[in-house]
């Protein structure tokens, strides 16, 4: 070993900090996957939203129509694109707010890597031949249910042991929210699974709970999903890359602790609201609703939060890409969480339930909040895991940020249109009575929306595939320098 | 006195559970004093790359 490397690492074991002894590896390779898969499941979205608006596209194949390829593309971009995300992130922030190594080492780091790798195949493979529960982003089947038990089983174990053996005494917010998604998401997904298969060598399985019981428990889980694993988990992002990417603190501290409570308090309760208007008893539809709009308190406080930690450092935001795309995650999280109540109101939700308005919804989270703040998080982070001191391109950064900002506008507005005509269109009757519209009149009237919105979709995947092309640059461009003894030199000078 | 019949009062126990226990927790977060360590627990994310000249020394 040269004597620069063993003073090198002696010196960052005298140091505080040790930071040559996190596990990197593993989440190096999760931010591989993060990308991969983000630019898989965009595609995939693109097709789909292409089938909608030509039907031909469905290639008359049972494994390509849209019926099976629209799992694919959700669950893509929840969970294999999100997932990764929130895996890599987490793991790394847990080490390092934390101050100690992951719990298990280099080994839990690639078994939860691998392990996720290949829940998501297995899903994707089933959803592709036909094998599915029915249950929307709880499609995959029992045998893949259990795998995904034992791989988030162990996260907790990694997630929770590092945070155990802290050697720093607080445990710091962001950690708070990643346990939370940990936790409730692996309730979450055994409470909604539990079903018996038809046998153990057969892929078919029943749930436990029937009619207007499971119908709930779906929507417990399912609005959740959004409640702690897209909320919750990229709240976890934000409270620690937009601080870092802003180099200060957090706006307050007080105010995250209310954010977190307040949020976990409420999000559980919001899921009736899926259900508004049907066999699910009417109290607890007004339950569902109540508990969203209260939903608004906990969402702006954090959002506040988020923007204000900015406040005396808003022109990093000219010079800066990735705290750009933070910052505009979380506007768009401000939106998505202003409107979301908004359509849990049941007079409001008679019009938007069913129709576009809530994929349009939907897109504004998924596409500005959770993709947006996961990009500003890869921006800061891939440099930084490769040992680079800077980005291959900020410009190629910029044109990202634009195109995929235009991208999203497009998408929303055309489904803001399109859903809200064709809820009109559905209620709409003539002076005797007769529905004015038969459904089809309302499928042919949205073609165009369809159309614009697939060019939202190939905007945002155009803008995914520059980054994925600018942060393979930064990684291989420049040779990487020795980052043990960048850390030694200022310590040594000490 | 069966479970049935402590239903309804649990039900509402329950509510008024939560409700006392979120107001502590802001009480709690919000009382008087604590500013300081506040202050100090959110530079944690700040306080963790490449030891700086001047970089405050952890008390444990």
């Amino acid at each position: 070993m040269p004597e620069g490397g063993h003073a090198a690492r002696l010196a960052a074991e005298i140091g505080t900090l040790r930071q040559d002894s996190y596990v990197e590896g593993p989440i190096k390779a999760l931010a591989i996957a993060t990308m991969f898969w983000g630019i898989v499941g965009f595609l995939v979205g693109v097709v789909v939203a292409s089938q909608l608006a030509f039907p031909l596209l469905n290639l008359d194949l049972e494994w390509t129509t849209f019926g099976r390829l629209r799992p694919v593309h959700t669950s893509a971009v929840i969970f294999a694109f999100g997932g990764n995300a929130l895996l890599c992130t987490s793991l790394y922030v847990v080490q390092r707010t934390c101050r100690a190594r992951l719990f298990g080492g280099d080994e839990m780091g690639w078994f939860l890597f691998a392990g996720y790798q290949f829940f998501i195949v297995m899903a994707a493979l089933g959803y592709v031949l036909g094998v599915t529960q029915g249950k929307e982003y709880a499609e995959p089947e029992w045998y893949v249910d259990l795998w995904l038990t034992v791989v988030w089983v162990t996260y907790l174990v990694a997630f929770g042991g590092t945070i155990i053996k802290r050697e720093e005494p607080h445990i710091y917010v962001a950690n708070w929210f990643f346990l939370a998604f940990i936790l409730t998401v692996a309730m979450l997904h055994i409470g909604n699974n539990i079903s018996l298969p038809l046998s153990l060598g057969h892929v078919k399985s029943y749930v436990a709970a029937s009619g207007v019981q499971d119908a709930m428990i779906q929507w417990w889980y399912g609005h959740n999903a959004v409640g702690f694993f897209l909320t919750a988990g990229f709240l976890g992002i934000m409270y620690y890359f937009i601080p870092k990417q802003a180099e200060r603190p957090v706006y307050s501290y007080r105010l995250s602790i209310v954010h977190f409570w307040s949020l976990i308090f409420l999000y559980i309760w919001a899921g009736p609201h899926h259900l508004h208007y049907t066999a699910l008893p009417d109290w607890a539809q007004t339950l569902g609703m109540v508990f969203s709009i209260m939903l608004w308190m906990p969402s702006w406080g954090g959002m506040i939060n988020g923007l204000m930690t900015l406040s005396g450092a808003w022109d990093k935001l000219r010079t800066d890409p990735g705290l750009r795309f933070s910052v505009a995650a979380v506007g768009f999280y401000a939106m998505a969480t202003f409107e979301g109540p908004v359509m849990s109101i049941k007079a409001v939700n008679s019009l938007s339930h069913y129709t576009d308005w809530t994929i349009g919804h939907v897109h504004s989270g998924a596409l500005g909040w959770n993709g947006f703040i996961t990009f500003g998080a890869l921006y800061w982070l891939v440099p930084r895991l490769w040992g680079k001191t800077e980005l291959y391109s900020k410009k190629l950064a910029d044109w990202h940020f634009w195109i995929a900002t235009l991208g999203i506008v497009l998408y929303i507005t055309a489904m803001w249109v399109s859903g809200i005509m064709q809820g009109l269109m559905w209620r709409s009757y003539d002076e005797l009575g007769f529905l004015q519209y038969s459904f089809v009149e309302t499928v042919a009237a949205m073609h165009p929306y369809y159309v614009i919105r697939m060019l939202g979709g190939v905007l945002y995947l155009t803008g995914a595939i520059l980054m994925a092309y600018n942060l393979w640059r930064t990684v291989r461009d420049e040779p990487a320098k020795q980052p043990a003894v960048t850390a030694a030199l200022p310590a040594a000078a000490e | 006195m069966d479970l049935v019949s402590l239903y309804p009062l649990l039900k509402t126990l329950w509510v008024v559970w939560f409700f006392l226990l979120f107001a502590f927790i802001l009480f709690w977060v919000m009382r008087p004093g604590t500013r300081r360590t506040y202050e100090a627990v959110a530079t944690i994310p700040l306080r963790d790359e490449a030891p700086r000249p001047r970089q405050p020394h952890r008390s444990v």
